[in-house]
C-alpha cells in the first residue's frame, strides 16, 4: 500500500477505535447509571421499579421527621399532597431540610414500600425548589387534590 | 444618579462594540487602512466604558445604594465590605457584568499586544470580538440590567447575599474562571480571522498560541479553587460532585488542552489545521455552552438563580448563532487548506494525536452525561439524573490512558521515533514507576486496580518528565549549564506535565483512601479513624459580623499526643436565616483531618462528620503547577523574537508566510 495511504487508514483506524471504545464506555455507563425521577404518587401506585437506583421528591410531611436515638437513622414522609412514601436514611441531612420544604431523594424502594435513601438533596436557598418537586406538586394539583397553604 | 450613569456607559459600550464589529471588518475586505486604524481605539473606548459601568456597580455595592434592584437582593449594610465587593458578582446580572468586562479586557489586551501582527489580521479578530460583545451586551441590556431601580419604595436593607457566596473562594473563583472561559474567545477570534483569510499556517498557529494557553491557566485555577471551595464551603468534604455546573467548566478545559497540544503541532510542524481551527471553534463553544448552563437556570444547582425563560431562550440563540456561522464558515473555507507535510506512523505527531482524540473523547463523554438528561427532559421522555458512577466508570480510563500515553510521547521525535529505541528509554520510568505505585498501596495497605493504576499513571508521568529534562540537559559545560540552556516554553511543559501527575495522584490517593464517616456525638465522647483519636470536648458559641454562630471543639490525638484542635461551626446568619455548616479543617501537604457538624440530634448529641484526606491538598497544587507552567510558556522568550521575525516580513507581503516557517523549523 502507498505509505500516505496507509499512514492515513492508522490514522482513521486510531480513531474509529477511539469513538468506539468512547461510545462503548458511554453506553455500558450510561445503561447502569440513569436514575429516574419518580413522584410519591407513582411510586404509591408501583409505578417505581424496586431493583434500580431510583430518585423520589416532593415535601417534607409537617410532623413526619422521626429520628433514631442510637445512631444517625431519620425517616420522614415525603409528599405530594395526594400520596406519601417513607424515606429512610442513615448520615446526614443537608443544612436545608426541614419539614415543610422540598426534598429530592436518591436510593432504592424495597418492597416493604419504605424507600431507602442513600443521599438527601435539598433546595440551596430560601427561593428555589427543585424543579422536579414543583412539577410533582403542580401535577398533584392539576389532578384535582388541593395543595395546603404552605407555611415557611 | 449614578446608576443611570452606569446604563447609559453600557449602552455606549454597545454602540462602540457594533463598531468594533463592522468597520475594521469592512477596511480588511477592501483593504482600507483608514477603516482598520479604528479597531485598536474602538477596543480601548469599549474596555473604558464597561470598566466605568463596573466601576458604578460596585460603587452601589460599596454605598448600599438599595434603590438599584440588584444590590437590594444581593447586599446588606451589614455585610462586610470585603464581600460587598464581590457581592458584584454574586448574582446573575453582576456575574454577566464581570463576564463581559472581562470580555472587553482581553480584546484590549489583543489590541495592545499584537502591535506587530498584520494590520489585516488584527482588524478581524478584533471585529471577531466585538461580535461576541455585542451580543453580551445586548444581552445584559434587554434582559439582565444590574442598573433596574427599585422606586419609588427603595426597600431598608437589601435581602443579603447568599452565605454560601460570602467566603473568600468566592471573591476570586469567578474571575478565574471567567478569564479562562472569556480568553478562549481570543483562539476563537484567531481562528475565524484565519478561515476568512484561508490562511491556516503555522504564523496564525503560533500567534494563538500564548492566549490560548493563558486562557487555560486561568480556567485551571478557576476549576482548582471551585473544587477547593466546594471542598471546604458546601461543607462535606467532597471536591468534585460531576454536577452540571462543574461539567460545564470542565468542558471548555478538557477541549482547551486538546486546543493547546494541538495548537503546538500546527506550529511545528504545519499540520491539523483543520483540526486546530475546529478545536478553537469548539472549544469557545463549549465556553458559551458553560455559560447558557450556568446562567440560564435551566440546572438544578448551586450556581443556577432564579430563572426567567426570556434569558435562557437569549443565550441559547447566542449560542446557535456562534456555533451555525462559524462551523458554516468552517465548512466552506477548511477544505481549501492542504498539507504535504510527511509523519511516521510512530511519532511525536502520532502521540499528539492521539492525545487529542482521548481529550476529545473524554470531553464528549461530559458532554453526553451533561446534556442528555436536559434534552430528554425537554422532550418529554421523564426527569433523570446520572451519577456519578457514569462518570467514574467512563472518565478514569481515559485520564490513566492519557497519562501513560504522555509518559511514552515525551521521549518521541518529530517526523518518526524508532519503536526499539523508544521502548528502551520507557523502561527505566516503568520499572520505577512500577515500585512506586506498589510502595504506596503496600504503604495504604488495600490493593484496588484503579488505585495502583492510577498512582502508577503519576508516578510514570513524573518520572518520564523528570527523565527527560535529565537527558536534555546533558551538557559538556556541566549540568547547570544544560538546564539554563532549556527554553522557558521547555520548562512550562514540565511544570504543566508534572502538574498534572500531582492532581492524578491527589485524585487517586484521596479517593481510594480517604476514610469518611458519620457519627452520632455528644461532648465527651471520641471517634477513631485508625490511629487518630476524635474527641468531641464541647460546645460553645460566638458572635460573627452578620452571623451567630454554634461551634463545637474537637480535639485530635495520636497516641495520646494532640495533633490538632478543630471548631467546626454551625452559623446562622441574621437576614436569610440559613444555617451554614463551617467544616473545622486541620489542613496538611500529606493529610488533611476534617470535621463538621451536621444537626443537632439529641438533647446534646451532634451529627458530626470525621474524615481523613490523604494527599487532598496535591489535587489543587497540580491545577496550580500547571496553571504555572502555561503562564511560564508564555513568557519564553522565543515568541517576542519571533515576533521581531514577523515583522520583518509582513514589510514584504506576499513572502511573509515562507519566512515565518523558515524561522519555526
Amino acid at each position: 500500500m502507498h505509505p500516505i495511504r496507509k499512514k492515513r487508514l492508522t490514522i482513521i483506524l486510531f480513531l474509529l477505535a477511539g469513538l468506539a471504545i468512547a461510545v462503548g464506555l458511554t453506553t455500558y455507563a450510561l445503561r447502569q447509571n440513569i436514575n429516574l425521577f419518580y413522584d410519591p404518587t407513582q411510586i404509591a401506585s408501583g409505578e417505581a421499579p424496586l431493583d434500580a437506583r431510583i430518585r423520589a421528591g416532593g415535601m417534607v410531611k409537617q410532623g413526619s421527621v422521626v429520628r433514631s436515638d442510637q445512631d444517625l437513622t431519620v425517616e420522614f414522609e415525603v409528599t405530594d399532597f395526594v400520596s406519601s412514601v417513607t424515606v429512610r436514611y442513615t448520615g446526614i441531612l443537608p443544612d436545608l431540610f426541614d419539614e415543610g420544604q422540598g426534598v429530592v431523594a436518591m436510593g432504592r424502594l424495597h418492597p416493604d414500600g419504605v424507600f431507602v435513601a442513600d443521599q438527601v438533596l435539598a433546595k440551596h436557598d430560601e427561593n428555589y425548589m427543585p424543579p422536579e418537586v414543583s412539577d410533582a406538586l403542580e401535577k398533584a394539583e392539576a389532578s384535582g387534590a388541593r395543595a395546603p397553604a404552605m407555611n415557611q | 444618579m449614578y446608576p443611570e450613569l452606569g446604563q447609559f456607559t453600557l449602552i455606549l459600550a454597545l454602540l462602540l462594540s457594533v463598531l468594533l464589529a463592522t468597520v475594521p471588518l469592512v477596511g480588511a475586505i477592501t483593504g482600507r487602512e483608514s477603516l482598520m486604524g479604528f479597531s485598536r481605539p474602538l477596543a480601548a473606548g469599549l474596555f473604558v466604558f464597561v470598566a466605568i459601568a463596573f466601576g458604578i456597580l460596585t460603587h452601589s455595592f460599596l454605598v448600599d445604594d438599595f434603590s438599584v434592584a440588584y444590590v437590594a437582593n444581593n447586599s446588606n449594610s451589614m455585610l462586610p465590605w470585603y464581600f460587598k465587593f464581590s457581592a458584584v458578582w454574586g448574582g446573575h446580572e453582576g456575574s454577566l457584568l464581570l463576564w463581559i468586562l472581562m470580555l472587553a479586557g482581553w480584546t484590549l489586551a489583543v489590541a495592545v499586544f499584537s502591535r506587530r501582527l498584520p494590520t489585516v489580521m488584527v482588524s478581524q479578530v478584533l471585529a471577531v470580538m466585538g461580535m461576541v460583545s455585542v451580543g453580551f451586551l445586548l444581552f445584559i441590556l434587554m434582559t439582565s440590567n444590574p442598573f433596574n431601580r427599585l422606586l419609588p419604595n427603595v426597600p431598608a436593607d437589601g435581602a443579603d447575599l447568599n452565605p454560601l457566596l460570602q467566603d473568600f473562594g468566592l471573591i476570586i473563583h469567578p474571575p478565574m474562571l471567567y478569564m479562562g472561559y472569556v480568553g478562549f474567545s481570543v483562539a476563537f477570534a484567531f481562528a475565524i480571522a484565519a478561515l476568512i483569510n484561508g490562511r491556516l499556517d503555522a504564523a496564525w498557529a503560533r500567534w494563538s498560541r500564548p492566549w490560548t494557553t493563558v486562557a487555560w491557566a486561568f480556567l485551571s485555577v478557576g476549576i482548582a479553587l471551585g473544587s477547593w471551595w466546594a471542598y471546604y464551603e458546601l461543607g462535606w468534604g467532597g471536591w468534585w460532585f460531576w454536577d452540571p455546573v462543574e461539567n460545564a467548566s470542565l468542558l471548555p478545559w478538557l477541549a482547551g488542552t486538546a486546543l493547546m497540544h494541538s495548537l503546538a503541532v500546527t506550529e511545528k510542524r504545519g499540520v491539523f489545521k483543520s483540526w486546530t481551527v475546529l478545536l478553537a471553534i469548539v472549544t469557545f463553544a463549549l465556553s458559551l455552552l458553560g455559560t447558557f448552563l450556568v446562567r440560564s437556570g435551566v440546572l438544578t444547582s448551586v450556581h443556577a438563580f432564579a430563572s426567567d425563560p426570556t434569558r435562557g431562550a437569549f443565550l441559547l440563540g447566542l449560542l446557535a448563532v456562534t456555533i451555525v456561522s462559524s462551523l458554516t464558515l468552517y465548512a466552506f473555507r477548511a477544505p481549501v487548506v492542504h498539507t504535504r507535510v510527511r509523519y511516521g506512523s510512530l511519532s511525536r505527531e502520532i502521540f499528539l494525536l492521539l492525545n487529542n482524540v482521548l481529550l476529545v473523547s473524554s470531553m464528549l463523554l461530559v458532554l453526553v452525561g451533561t446534556l442528555y438528561p436536559l434534552v430528554l427532559d425537554y422532550m418529554g421522555g421523564g426527569r433523570l439524573s446520572i451519577g456519578e458512577p457514569f462518570y467514574n466508570t467512563t472518565f478514569s480510563p481515559i485520564a490513566i490512558a492519557v497519562g501513560l500515553l504522555l509518559g511514552a510521547g515525551i521521549f518521541s521525535r518529530w517526523k518518526k521515533t524508532d519503536g526499539g529505541w523508544l521502548g528502551r528509554k520507557l523502561l527505566w520510568p516503568a520499572a520505577i514507576s512500577l515500585l512506586v505505585a506498589a510502595a504506596v498501596v503496600a504503604g495504604f495497605g488495600n490493593f484496588t486496580p484503579w488505585a495502583f493504576a492510577g498512582v502508577f499513571t503519576a508516578a510514570w508521568v513524573t518520572v518520564a518528565t523528570v527523565a527527560d529534562l535529565w537527558l536534555k540537559s546533558a551538557s559538556r559545560q556541566g549540568r547547570w549549564h544544560g538546564l539554563r540552556r532549556q527554553s522557558r516554553s521547555y520548562y512550562g511543559m514540565v511544570l504543566g506535565h508534572l502538574g498534572m501527575a500531582m492532581t492524578m495522584a491527589g485524585a487517586t490517593v484521596v479517593s481510594n483512601y480517604g476514610v469518611e464517616r458519620d457519627v452520632r456525638m455528644a461532648p465527651g465522647e471520641t471517634a477513631e479513624i485508625g490511629e487518630l483519636r476524635f474527641t468531641f470536648s464541647e460546645m460553645g458559641s460566638r458572635q460573627g459580623a452578620n452571623f451567630v454562630a454554634q461551634y463545637g471543639r474537637f480535639d485530635i490525638t495520636r497516641e495520646g499526643e494532640l495533633v490538632a484542635t478543630l471548631y467546626p461551626e454551625k452559623r446562622q446568619y441574621h437576614v436569610q436565616r440559613n444555617v451554614m455548616t463551617e467544616a473545622g479543617i486541620d489542613a496538611g501537604l500529606t493529610r488533611d483531618l476534617f470535621v463538621a457538624l451536621g444537626e443537632r440530634v439529641g438533647d446534646d448529641a451532634w451529627a458530626v462528620r470525621i474524615q481523613y484526606k490523604p494527599l487532598i491538598r496535591w489535587l489543587w497544587l497540580g491545577a496550580l503547577f500547571m496553571a504555572a507552567g502555561g503562564f511560564l510558556a508564555i513568557a519564553d522568550r522565543r515568541y517576542r523574537i519571533r515576533e521581531r521575525a514577523s515583522e520583518t516580513a509582513s514589510s514584504t507581503p506576499g513572502k511573509a508566510e515562507g519566512n515565518v516557517v523558515e524561522a519555526v523549523s
